[in-house]
């Protein structure tokens, strides 16, 4: 038996398996799709839909067909509402609390010695009810909410920038081997199916390690490096097979006519697209890179005081959980909270952009 | 079929020996030294630390040195900061431990998982697939080393009905929140698969055949629907392995347990280097064979795959 035979239906059941990360998600199934989506973008402007009188009204985009289903989908808008609170909560919050409150994330109250301890939420010096650290306070007297949202910065900010990073990467890899095809496509993905198989994590941590670094950014850009490098490889795989169903379609053809050069039909005609898949398998890495990293700080080898994210202050909670439990409850459940939203979102966009309908 | 076993074997082979190297690598070119710290160390002693340990050779030889005992005689050499014990005694002496906390969290996953997702694919939109599926996504969003802890402060810090942590020998009582921890999300996952496996099979014409010549319902479901439905299942194997060892990495961290994951986390911040070397290179070997067997077990399973 040769080559062929035997690689046909792994990878086709790999193909699919990508697509849904999660397994298959429950409204795609349950609802017959009314309107299935099997074109590219540029090319659905004309879905026309029947007005009241029954006449024609302007057609809708596909983007804006995604957006009106994904505004159907209940759990998804919850999830995309928690996380924008929970991104702008980060971004601004820390500022906030110190414009009005006037303490900074890491401030400790030197001033008084009977406050530098770990305090309980809604709890004053004496026990008293207070507003004023509404998560408690940390073994230094540091207010856990103010660490909790900086924490928010590192974890969504090393989420996204990874993301981009696999992203830049994965589509490349991907878009290039399929156009070129052929030999070169078996070779560069004979070269992810190994990659595949590799402990990555395990290497990650050995990198990391090694090369632990004192700056708070030389710390975040090994960080990038090391989880974009390694999350790549599942977006490979779906822009390749994107592109090779794409890539003998008319206007390819049409822009090879017309002397357009390799590279610029890779990248301005076959990557836009691939536009729909690469959103929802982004949308669905950003959580599994945050997780990443909050396991690599919480070992110890990512993010390190004075920064924090929430798996170095879920790191540090663990060592008092038995007296001091909410230093790891707050930072957790919030964690919690934003990957389970991100999820919910990535499954409801998965479903509004219905990738699977236009694979082949 | 033994053809592609043999293929198979003759990729995997040069595939461990670059993870080594990459690993060796990695090492080497780290600024600093095992023995570096906080002090700098006499130089008389230094030197002969270097001897000791074959680091005044030149890069190529220690190379050499390290992949022929690893090639010749399957020997990883001595830890550097357990001294007196052999790499390889280490691995033995660890690998129970991870070993039966990964096998049992293992188990627990695909029982749970599988029954929670074929209920839901049943009752499909009932009230069982709504919770289940909630449940399970709740599953994977929370990170295991805060349902670790939280466990732990339920359990035994707040019941006092089971031990918060350390390793007590295989059947124990201690077992049971580091394999609680470890199997959430796999559980969560392999529901997930089960249930989308299940509700596409369900569908399929052979179980309409099946219902339709008067099977009992039991039967279409166990006989029929399951074996196809198991296949999302059975290929999430190798991947959930890969997860499961670095999953164990943190509970064992958490409860303490002796085990491969633990030591290699202190090799790591020790820089021991054979010891990472060694069990680097042991997690890659049983990945790929794992991967293997679960490819193998593939075809056997669906006719429609041929080697």
């Amino acid at each position: 038996m040769d080559e062929k035979p035997t690689r046909l239906p792994r990878e086709l059941e790999l193909a699919e398996k990508e697509l849904t990360p999660h397994g298959e998600s429950a409204q795609r199934l349950m609802t017959p799709d009314p309107d299935p989506i099997h074109v590219a973008p540029e090319m659905a402007i004309a879905e026309d839909v029947r007005a009241e009188d029954g006449g024609y009204v302007r057609g809708t985009s596909l983007w804006r067909d995604a957006w009106r289903r994904l505004l159907k989908n209940k759990l998804a808008v919850f999830g995309l509402i928690v996380v924008v609170l929970i991104t702008v909560a980060s971004v601004i919050g820390p500022a906030l609390i110190k414009r009005l409150l006037g303490f900074t994330p890491d401030y400790i109250p030197t001033h008084d010695i009977r406050l530098v301890k770990s305090f309980p939420p809604f709890t004053g010096p004496e026990g008293n009810f207070s507003w004023l650290h509404p998560m408690g306070t940390d073994n230094a007297g540091r207010d856990q909410l103010a660490r909790v949202l900086q924490g928010g910065q590192i974890s969504l900010f090393v989420g996204v920038i990874s993301t981009l990073v696999s992203l830049l990467i994965g589509v490349s890899y991907g878009a290039i081997a399929g156009y070129i095809g052929g030999r070169v496509d078996n070779l560069m993905m004979r070269l992810v199916d190994v990659l595949y198989s590799l402990p990555y994590i395990i290497v990650v941590i050995v990198l990391l390690s090694m090369f632990r670094s004192q700056t708070p950014r030389g710390q975040l850009t090994l960080l990038f490096i090391a989880l974009g490098s390694v999350s790549w490889l599942t977006m490979a795989r779906i822009v390749r097979g994107q592109v090779l169903s794409l890539k003998n379609q008319e206007f390819v053809l049409a822009a090879r006519a017309t002397g357009v050069s390799i590279p610029r039909i890779i990248f301005r005609h076959l990557v836009p697209n691939t536009l729909g898949p690469v959103i929802v398998y982004a949308t669905l890495t950003i959580p599994q890179i945050m997780l990443t990293e909050a396991f690599l700080s919480f070992l110890g080898f990512g993010v390190q005081a004075p920064l924090a994210s929430w798996g170095s202050l879920a790191a540090d909670g663990i060592q008092n959980i038995a007296i001091y439990p909410w230093q790891l409850v707050f930072p957790g459940v919030t964690m919690a909270l934003t990957l389970f939203s991100l999820n919910f979102l990535g499954d409801g966009l998965r479903d509004a952009l219905d990738p699977q309908m236009r694979t082949v | 079929m033994l053809r592609f076993i043999i293929r198979r074997l003759l990729v995997t082979i040069p595939t461990i020996l670059v993870v080594i190297t990459i690993t060796w690598v990695l090492i080497k070119l780290a600024p600093g030294n095992f023995y570096s710290g906080e002090k700098r160390l006499p130089a008389a002693i230094e030197k002969n630390i270097r001897e000791k340990y074959g680091l005044d050779k030149p890069w190529y030889q220690q190379y050499g040195r390290t992949m022929w005992n690893i090639l010749r005689h399957g020997d990883f050499g001595t830890s550097l900061k357990y001294e007196g014990q052999s790499v390889n005694t280490i691995i033995a002496r660890s690998l129970p431990v991870s070993a039966s906390v990964g096998i049992l969290a293992y188990i627990l996953a695909l029982i749970v998982g599988i029954i929670a997702g074929s209920i839901a694919a049943l009752k499909q939109n009932s009230r069982w697939d709504y919770s289940s599926m909630a449940l399970a996504m709740l599953g994977i969003s929370v990170p295991n080393f805060v349902l670790g802890p939280i466990l732990v402060l339920i359990f035994s810090l707040s019941l006092y009905w089971l031990p918060p942590s350390r390793w007590g020998g295989f059947p124990s009582r201690n077992l049971i929140l580091p394999v609680l921890t470890l199997s959430a999300v796999y559980m969560a996952y392999i529901a997930r698969l089960t249930r989308a496996g299940m509700l596409e099979v369900l569908r399929s014409d052979y179980i309409r055949t099946a219902r339709s010549k008067g099977l009992s319902e039991r039967d279409v479901v166990v006989r029929h629907a399951l074996r196809g439905g198991l296949m999302p299942v059975i290929s999430y194997t190798g991947p959930a392995l890969a997860f499961l060892l670095t999953g164990t990495v943190v509970v064992e961290r958490i409860f303490a347990l002796p085990g491969l994951g633990n030591y290699f986390i202190q090799a790591s911040l020790n820089r021991d280097e054979p010891l990472i070397i060694g069990i680097v290179a042991f997690i890659a070997i049983t990945l790929l064979l794992m991967n293997l067997l679960v490819d193998i077990a593939y075809a056997f399973l669906d006719p429609r795959v041929r080697y």
